[in-house]
Order: structure tokens, then sequence, then C-alpha cells
């Protein structure tokens, strides 16, 4: 009986490769995505304004997540916020793996100096906490859009660059690169054509694992207070100013962002680990 | 105008030493073999001497080479294990003209056909990819090259085939040979001066 189970665990284990799960995962991210924005765009600016007469307005079919203190539709807030968190996300994710591609190619091709220092710059970064980080360079940049943006960029890239820079001097050492150096070819065009081609699949996984990383960061940072302008609605908005009506039993004001939250970041961050496990076997820890 | 290690030494590590002070010097035009059992250094002489490594002791003096070395090493050096020396995503055309453009001519004299030019690394055997690699290496600023087991995988007709081309481009154009190998009846019949090493 026992044996028979197994068995059965087993072929249905194989019916799902590794594969199929990361194509599903990957079709399921690109459908909540889709959703999300298309979303955000057929609901308008509408279901934004203030109408204090709908205040406080429980879960109903005309109001699917609700309305706020202020009468405004949490549906749209949600969709909205949840779009801006991943454009922001996705800037900064992507920013990040350029950051990251640039640092690691750099330190791998430019000599030992180069990577020395580059390697300092890698620790210096990573022995401070992201967050901290994060608050840091947002309060010096003004805070708002561009100033997450440009924190997320620039605390992200330390662990994608130390894998990237390490391949990257694996490849330096093997025989057609030497031999490329002997036939005359520069460092720029070594990285370029022989190196950036192997690396491309490591900074395609790095840029999926990154994306949940920067949008969590993003909601947190804005829920903290050091974000965006509250005017604008940002997912860590939402849920910083819901926490003053939870104790009043209106629940939605939280559960419907936090989960809309919790779906993106995990639907990203799964698609990243399938494709983290099929590009490389070993595993790359970022 | 000559290929010259001075006093080179070598060893890996804290190891033992696989040779200490050897000079070696390769004229234009000659063709010399160099036999030893494995493991006793060859590859690694092979390396210094066309600027892979850097000698422990010693010096290495080739003319023409820049000081940092860069641009295309007047010294070439073939590998024994072909599929390592070719990037495996490239098709053979990039990788055949990365260094220079070879003609049509070289490229039948060393039996390459053109419908390989297409291929990647994996669709060709490591003898059809030995003789890319040869000429590749083959460019029009080579002055000495160093052919480390070049044959050894092939056949003794390609092999023939091969080393009449090889030898053929060296004495016109008075390239300056090191030929590293294990086969003594190959060393004896195609080289003007033979060394043991080890």
């Amino acid at each position: 009986m026992n044996r028979t189970s197994t068995l059965y665990h087993d072929r249905r284990h194989r019916r799902w490769n590794e594969r199929s799960r990361t194509f599903i995962s990957a079709i399921l991210a690109l459908i909540l995505l889709a959703s999300i924005g298309i979303g955000s765009w057929l609901l308008g600016s509408s279901g934004l304004s203030v109408q204090l007469e709908n205040r406080n307005l429980a879960p109903s079919f005309l109001h699917l997540f609700g309305t706020d203190w202020l009468g405004r539709d949490m549906l749209s807030r949600t969709v909205k916020g949840l779009w801006l968190s991943i454009r922001v996300g996705l800037l900064g994710a992507a920013c990040s793996v350029i950051i990251a591609a640039a640092m690691g190619l750099m330190a791998a091709t430019l000599g030992q100096t180069a990577d020395r220092i580059i390697s300092w710059l890698i620790d210096v970064f990573l022995s401070v906490p992201h967050l901290v980080m994060l608050i840091l360079i947002a309060f010096v940049c003004g805070g708002g859009l561009k100033g997450i943006a440009i924190g997320i960029m620039l605390t992200h890239w330390p662990s994608l660059a130390r894998i990237i820079r390490a391949e990257a001097l694996q490849l330096m050492s093997t025989d057609y690169v030497l031999v490329a150096r002997k036939l005359g070819s520069s460092r720029f065009t070594i990285a370029m054509r022989h190196l950036a081609p192997h690396l491309l699949p490591q900074l395609l996984v790095g840029l999926l694992v990154l994306f949940p990383h920067a949008v969590l960061h993003e909601a947190a940072i804005t829920f903290l207070g050091l974000g965006m302008s509250p005017h604008q609605p940002a997912i860590g908005i939402i849920l910083s100013e819901s926490m003053r009506y939870l104790s009043t039993g209106m629940w939605w004001l939280a559960v419907f962002p936090g989960l809309g939250l919790l779906l993106t970041v995990r639907a990203f961050d799964k698609l990243g680990n399938h494709l983290r496990q099929l590009v490389d076997p070993r595993h790359t820890h970022l | 105008m000559q290929l010259e290690g001075r006093a080179l030494s070598w060893r890996y590590g804290n190891g033992p030493w696989l040779f200490q002070n050897y000079s070696i010097t390769i004229q234009p035009g000659e063709v010399v073999g160099l036999i030893g059992p494995s493991g006793c250094g060859k590859t690694t002489l092979g390396r210094l001497l066309a600027g892979y490594s850097k000698p422990l002791t010693g010096e290495v003096k080739v003319p023409g080479r820049a000081r940092n070395h860069t641009g295309y090493d007047p010294v070439q050096l073939i590998f024994q294990h072909p599929e390592r020396a070719v990037n495996p995503r490239w098709r053979m055309a990039k990788t055949l003209t990365e260094g220079w453009s070879p003609d049509t001519e070289l490229l039948e004299s060393l039996g390459i056909k053109e419908e390989w030019l297409q291929r990647y690394p994996n669709e060709l055997s490591g003898g059809e990819l030995q003789r890319c690699c040869i000429a590749r290496a083959l460019g029009p600023n080579t002055q000495f090259l160093i052919a480390d087991e070049m044959t050894t995988m092939l056949d003794a007709v390609t092999q023939a085939q091969i080393w009449h081309t090889v030898l053929h481009h060296a004495s016109v154009r008075q390239i300056g040979l090191l030929v590293i190998s294990h086969d003594h009846a190959l060393v004896s019949r195609i080289c003007t001066r033979t060394l043991t090493f080890g």
C-alpha cells in the first residue's frame, strides 16, 4: 500500500518537471503582471477621488475591495499601487542588474587592482543592511519616486555583482579567452563578445530574483514614510495608513492590498527560483 | 629575430621544480622537437614561451611582443585539446576570423570544408576543430608556432596532411616551430633539432 502511494507520487512528480513548472510560473506571473497593468489603465482615476458619501463601506459587488475612510475605492487604489510598485521595482532591478554586470565584468577584465577595488566596494555595500542604505540614499536624493528608484538601483547590485565577477573570472581563465588575448582582442572585446553572452542567463535570473526584493523594499520604505508622497497610491502608503483604522474593524483596508503585494512578490520569486534551478543546477545563492 | 627563453624556472605552488634555469632558443624557420615523459613540464614550458604565464625566474624574449602583452602575439600556441580552445557559443566562421581572415587556399590545404564554417564547435570532431585552430594561429604576424601535441588525436593520414601544410607555411614564411610531442617517429621525421626534456 505504502509502496503504491510512493510510486504514484513519483509519477505525478515526474509529469511536472522543472521545465514545465518554470513555464507555468512564467505564464502565471505574466498574467498577473498584465492584469495589474491593464487593470490600472482601465480603472482610470475616478476611483481615487474622495466620495464622502461612500465612506467605510465593507467589500460588496459595487466596491469589491471596499472603500476607505475618505470613500476612495480600494480596488482602484490597490491595483494602481501595485502597478506603481512594480514599475519602481522593475526599474530598480533592471538598473541593478546593469550595474552588477558592468562591475562584475570590469573586475574580471581590468586587472587585479580594479578587481580589488570592486571587491572591496561589494563588501562595503554588503556589510551595511539593505534597508538602512536604501533609506539613506532615498533621503539624500530628496525622497519621492526618484529617490526610491535611485536607492533601489544603488543597493541591490552587490550580491549579483559578486556572482557575475566569479563567473567572469572563471571564464577569463578558459583556453579560448587566453587564445583571444593572444590573437589581439582587447579587454573590452573579450568582455562583450566572449563573457557577456555566457553571463546572460545569470543576469536574467538575477533580474527575476532581484525584482521581488526591490518591490518589497519599495513598499517597506514607503510604509516607513520615507518614500513617495501620500497622494500617490503606493502599496506601502496604503498599508501604513490602514494601520490606524484596523482597530475599528476595517480589515479590508489592509488585507486586500497586502494580499496583492504578497501575490506579486511570490509569483516572481517562484519564477526566479525555478529559472535559477534550470540555468544553474548548483544554485546561485543571491 | 629569435625566440629566446633564458634561465626559465617553474613549479606549481610549493611543489618540486619542473625545470630550473632552462634555456631554449628557436631560430626563424627552424623546426625544434621537444620530447619528454608525461608530466615533466613540456606544456608548461610551451605556455611560458607563448606568454600565457610568467616564468618564476628568467625571461622570454620575443621580437615584436608588446610589453603589456596586448595586440597580436608573434608566438602562437596550439593546444592539445582544441575543443577547449574555441568558444562553444561561436560558429566556426567567427572563431576562424578572430585574429585575422584566413584565405580559402589555406583553409583548403588544411582540409577545412566550407560547410564547417556555419557549424558550432560541438558539431565538429576533435580533428576538424584542431585544423580550424591551426588556421586561426597562422596569421600573417605569426613568427613562432608552438605545437603542443597538436596532431595526437588524428589518424596517420590526416596527421601527415596537416604537418605537410604547416611545415610548408613555416618554411615559406620562415616561422620557427616548436613541436612538443611523445611521438619519437614524428619528431625525428620532421624536426631539424630535437631536445630531450625532463
